[in-house]
C-alpha cells in the first residue's frame, strides 16, 4: 500500500460527494456514489488484506508535512495496522451495502442526489477518521462526520422534529467534542506532537508523562478524549441525541447511527488505548459503558417507535463495546464493534424495509402480522435479532461472550451489570418482534414486501450477522492487541442463560396479549419518558442555556451601549477636528488668515499710492531731504 | 551783503514754495508754488555766479535764462494740463482728483 492508494480510500467518496452535489438526477448521483464506494471498498479490502498479516504492534505510517510554525511541525498522515484495517473493511463494506439499499429507499425523494452527496461526504470523513495517523486529522474527520450526521438527521428538514433532532445531535456531541479538543491541546502541550505513530516519536509511542493538577497527564488526556467518545458514541449522559437522530432516513440510521459513526467513539478509545493504559483510566471506560448498557436497555423496554428501540439498543451495545475495551482491551471491544456493525445495520435496514412496507409507519402498535407479506425482511430481521440478543452461535454471541469473560476476569460488578443489560436486550427485542411479526396487521394500509434492491443487502447482512462472529473470532483476537480472558463455565452459563431467559421472559409477558389495545406492562411512564433524561437536560443545560442567552443579551446591550458611546466619542472627536482643526486652524487661521495678512500687507503697500498729488510731493521732499542728510553725513 | 544773505533768501523762497506745493489744494496755486521754488533755485545760480572767482564768464545768467525759458514752457504745459483736468473733472481741487487711487 502506498500513500496514494491509501489516501484514495477516503478521497474517492469525497470526490463523489463533490460530483454528486452538482448533479440533479438522483439515480445518476446514486450511481456515482456507489461506484466511488465500490472502488473505495476494493482498496480498503486490499489494505485490510495487507494489514491483517502484520503483527499487532506494527504500524505502517505515511506522514505528510502539513503545517510548520517555527520549529514545530504538524504532519498529517495515515496509518495502517490491523485495527483500522478491519475497521476500513467493515465501514466500506457496510457502507457499500447501505448505499445500494439507499438507492432503492430514497428513489421517490426529490433530493436524492443531495442525499448521496451527504452520504458520500460522511463516508469520506469516516474513512479519513479511521485512517488518520494524527489526532488533529482524526479530529477534523470527526467533525466532518459530525456535520454529515447533522445534515442527514435533519435531511427531511420540513419536519420540525427532524430539524430539532439534527440540532440536538450536533449540540450534544459538541459537549463531548469540547473535551476531545481540550485533550488534543493538552496532548500537544505535554508531548509536542499529535502524530500517533511516528517511528517511536509518536504520541502513542512516547506517551505523555508528568503530573497536572496532581493527576497523571495521561489520565487527564485519556479522560478528555473519552469525553469526545462519550458524545459521539452516545454514552451516558450524552446519549440523548442518538434516539432522536432516528428522525433521519433509515439508511442513515443504519450507516451512521448504528454501524459506523457512533462506533467512532469506540474506535477512538481503541486507537488511543495506550494513553488509557498509561493513565489507568480503563475502569472508568468500563463503568461508563456498563451503566450506559444497562440504562439504555432499560429505556428500550418502554418504547413504541420501531427505530427508537433500535437506537436505545445501539446505545446499550456501544456501552458493551466500551466495557469490552475497558476490561479486556482492543481486540474484544473491536470484535463486538465489528459484529454489532453488521447485525445492527441489518436490523436498521430491516426496520427501514418494514417502515417502507407499512407506508412510513414507525409505531409498533400499528404493525403486526408482517411475517406473511414480508417473508424476506422478516427472516433477515429475526437473524439480526438473534445476533443482537446473543443467541448461541450467532456472531453477537461470540463477541458478547468475550466481553463477559473479560469482565468476569477483571471487574465482577461490571460483569453483572453487563449480564443484566444482555437480559434486558433479549426482553425488548422479543417484545418488539412479537409486536411486529406474528398475528394480524393493525395498521390502516396493507403491508408489502420491499423491492430486491433493498432485500438483497438484507440477506447479505443476515448471513454476516449469523456467521461472521464464529468465522473471524480467532483471527480478530489473534490479530488485534489485547488479551482475551479465559472462559469460565459460569460466564458461558450466564451468557446463554440471559439470552434464552430474556427471550423466554419476553415471550411470557407478551404471550396472548391484545397488543396495541391494552396497556403495555413494560411501557410504564418512567420508561416511556426515557427516564426523564430530556427533562433533566431541559432543567440543567437548557436552564443554563437560557441563562447564557439572558447574559448574552445583556452583554449584547452593553456592547451596543459601548458601541454607541464609541461612535458618539468618535463623532465628537471628528467634529472637534473638523471645527477646531479644519475650520478654525486651516481655514480661518492658515488660509483666510494668510489671505487677510496678504491683503492688509497689500493695503499697506498701496497706501502711498493715494492719488493725492501734494502727498507725492511731500514724499519726494522727504526723500530729497533724506538724501541730502545722507550725503552730508557720509561726507 | 554777503553770499549767505542771498542763499538764506533763496532757501526761504524755496521753503515758501515747497510749503505752498505741499499744503495747497488748488492745482494752479501748486503751479505758482513750483514756480517760486524754481525762482529760488535761479536766485541761487545768480548769487553763486556773482560771488564766484571770475564772474565775467556769465555761467549763472546763462543757466538762469535757460531755466526761465524752460519754466515758461513748463507753465504753459502745466496750465494746459490744469485746464484739461478742469474740463474733465469740473474742478481743480487736487484732493478730489484721485482716480489714480482706485
Amino acid at each position: 500500500m502506498t500513500t496514494t492508494t491509501l489516501a484514495l480510500i477516503p478521497l474517492l467518496p469525497l470526490l463523489a460527494a463533490i460530483l454528486t452535489c452538482m448533479l440533479k438526477d438522483g439515480r445518476r448521483a446514486a450511481g456515482v456514489a456507489i461506484a466511488a464506494m465500490l472502488a473505495s471498498c476494493g482498496l480498503a479490502l486490499a489494505a485490510f488484506n495487507e494489514a491483517w498479516g502484520m503483527a499487532a504492534d506494527v504500524h505502517t505510517t505515511f506522514n505528510i508535512p502539513w503545517l510548520t510554525v517555527g520549529d514545530t511541525a504538524i504532519p498529517l498522515g495515515f496509518v495502517l495496522d490491523p485495527l483500522n484495517g478491519a475497521m476500513l473493511a467493515m465501514v466500506t463494506f457496510i457502507g457499500l451495502l447501505i448505499f445500494i439499499y439507499s438507492s432503492g429507499y430514497m428513489k421517490d425523494d426529490q433530493r436524492m442526489a443531495r442525499f448521496f452527496c451527504y452520504l458520500s461526504l460522511f463516508a469520506a470523513g469516516m474513512l479519513g477518521l479511521v485512517l488518520a495517523n494524527s489526532l488533529l486529522l482524526l479530529f477534523m474527520c470527526w467533525e466532518i462526520v459530525g456535520v454529515a450526521s447533522y445534515l442527514l438527521i435533519s435531511f427531511w428538514f420540513h419536519k420540525p422534529e427532524a430539524a430539532a433532532a439534527g440540532k440536538k445531535a450536533f449540540i450534544i456531541t459538541r459537549i463531548g467534542d469540547m473535551g476531545f479538543l481540550i485533550g488534543i491541546l493538552l496532548a500537544f502541550k505535554t508531548t509536542g506532537t499529535l502524530t500517533l505513530y511516528d517511528d517511536g516519536q509518536g504520541l502513542l509511542e512516547t506517551l505523555p508523562t508528568g503530573m497536572i493538577w496532581g493527576v497523571e497527564v495521561a489520565a487527564v488526556i485519556s479522560l478528555l478524549l473519552f469525553m469526545g467518545a462519550v458524545g459521539k458514541s452516545g454514552q451516558l449522559p450524552l446519549h440523548v441525541w442518538l434516539p432522536d437522530a432516528m428522525e433521519g432516513p433509515t439508511p442513515v440510521s443504519a450507516l451512521i447511527h448504528a454501524a459506523t459513526m457512533v462506533a467512532a467513539g469506540v474506535f477512538l478509545v481503541a486507537r488511543t488505548i495506550p494513553l488509557f493504559e498509561a493513565g489507568g483510566t480503563l475502569p472508568v471506560v468500563a463503568w461508563v459503558g456498563a451503566i450506559t448498557a444497562l440504562v439504555a436497555a432499560f429505556i428500550a423496554l418502554g418504547q413504541y417507535d420501531l427505530k427508537r428501540i433500535l437506537a436505545y439498543s445501539t446505545v446499550s451495545q456501544l456501552g458493551l463495546m466500551m466495557v469490552g475495551l475497558g476490561v479486556a482491551g482492543v481486540s474484544v471491544g473491536m470484535f463486538h464493534l465489528l459484529t454489532h456493525a453488521f447485525f445492527k445495520a441489518l436490523l436498521f435496514l430491516g426496520a427501514g424495509s418494514i417502515i417502507h412496507g407499512c407506508h412510513e409507519e414507525q409505531d409498533i402498535r400499528k404493525m403486526g402480522g408482517l411475517a406473511k407479506p414480508m417473508p424476506v425482511t422478516t427472516i433477515a430481521y429475526l437473524c439480526g435479532t438473534l445476533a443482537l440478543v446473543a443467541f448461541p452461535f450467532t456472531s453477537g454471541f461470540f463477541s458478547k461472550d468475550e466481553i463477559l469473560a473479560g469482565a468476569w476476569a477483571t471487574n465482577q460488578p461490571v460483569f453483572w451489570i453487563a449480564a443484566a443489560a444482555s437480559l434486558l436486550t433479549a426482553v425488548y427485542m422479543t417484545r418488539q418482534c412479537i409486536y411486529v411479526f406474528p398475528g394480524t396487521h393493525r395498521g390502516a394500509h396493507t403491508p408489502h414486501e420491499s423491492p430486491c434492491i433493498m432485500t438483497v443487502p438484507l440477506v447479505i447482512l443476515a448471513l454476516f450477522a449469523l456467521g461472521l462472529g464464529g468465522l473471524v473470532k480467532d483471527s480478530v483476537l489473534a490479530n488485534l492487541p489485547g488479551e482475551a480472558a479465559q472462559h469460565e463455565t459460569i460466564v458461558i452459563v450466564v451468557s446463554i442463560a440471559v439470552a434464552l431467559g430474556g427471550i423466554a421472559l419476553g415471550w411470557l409477558i407478551y404471550r396472548g396479549r391484545a397488543l396495541g389495545q391494552e396497556n403495555d406492562p413494560l411501557a410504564v411512564t418512567p420508561l416511556e419518558r426515557k427516564l426523564w433524561f430530556d427533562e433533566l437536560y431541559a432543567a440543567t443545560v437548557g436552564r443554563l442555556w437560557s441563562l447564557a442567552i439572558i447574559i448574552a443579551e445583556q452583554l449584547n446591550e452593553l456592547l451596543h451601549f459601548i458601541r454607541d458611546l464609541l461612535v458618539t466619542l468618535a463623532n465628537k472627536i471628528g467634529t472637534g477636528f473638523a471645527v477646531g482643526g479644519d475650520r478654525k486652524l486651516i481655514d480661518k487661521l492658515a488660509f483666510d488668515g494668510m489671505c487677510n495678512q496678504l491683503r492688509s500687507a497689500g493695503h499697506a503697500v498701496t497706501r502711498p499710492q493715494h492719488g493725492f498729488l501734494p502727498g507725492y510731493l511731500r514724499l519726494i521732499a522727504v526723500g530729497a531731504v533724506a538724501l541730502g542728510v545722507l550725503v552730508f553725513w557720509i561726507k | 551783503m554777503t553770499l549767505h544773505h542771498y542763499l538764506i533768501l533763496a532757501a526761504v523762497l524755496f521753503c515758501v514754495g515747497l510749503m505752498g506745493a505741499f499744503t495747497r489744494r488748488n492745482a494752479i496755486v501748486v503751479l505758482f508754488s513750483v514756480e517760486i521754488m524754481l525762482n529760488a533755485a535761479n536766485l541761487n545760480f545768480i548769487a553763486f555766479w556773482r560771488y564766484s572767482d571770475n564772474p565775467e564768464l556769465l555761467h549763472g545768467p546763462m543757466f538762469t535764462l535757460f531755466a526761465i525759458a524752460v519754466a515758461a514752457a513748463e507753465v504753459a504745459v502745466g496750465l494746459a494740463l490744469v485746464i484739461a483736468v478742469y474740463r474733465h473733472f469740473k474742478t481743480v481741487d487736487l484732493e478730489s482728483i484721485n482716480t489714480l487711487r482706485e
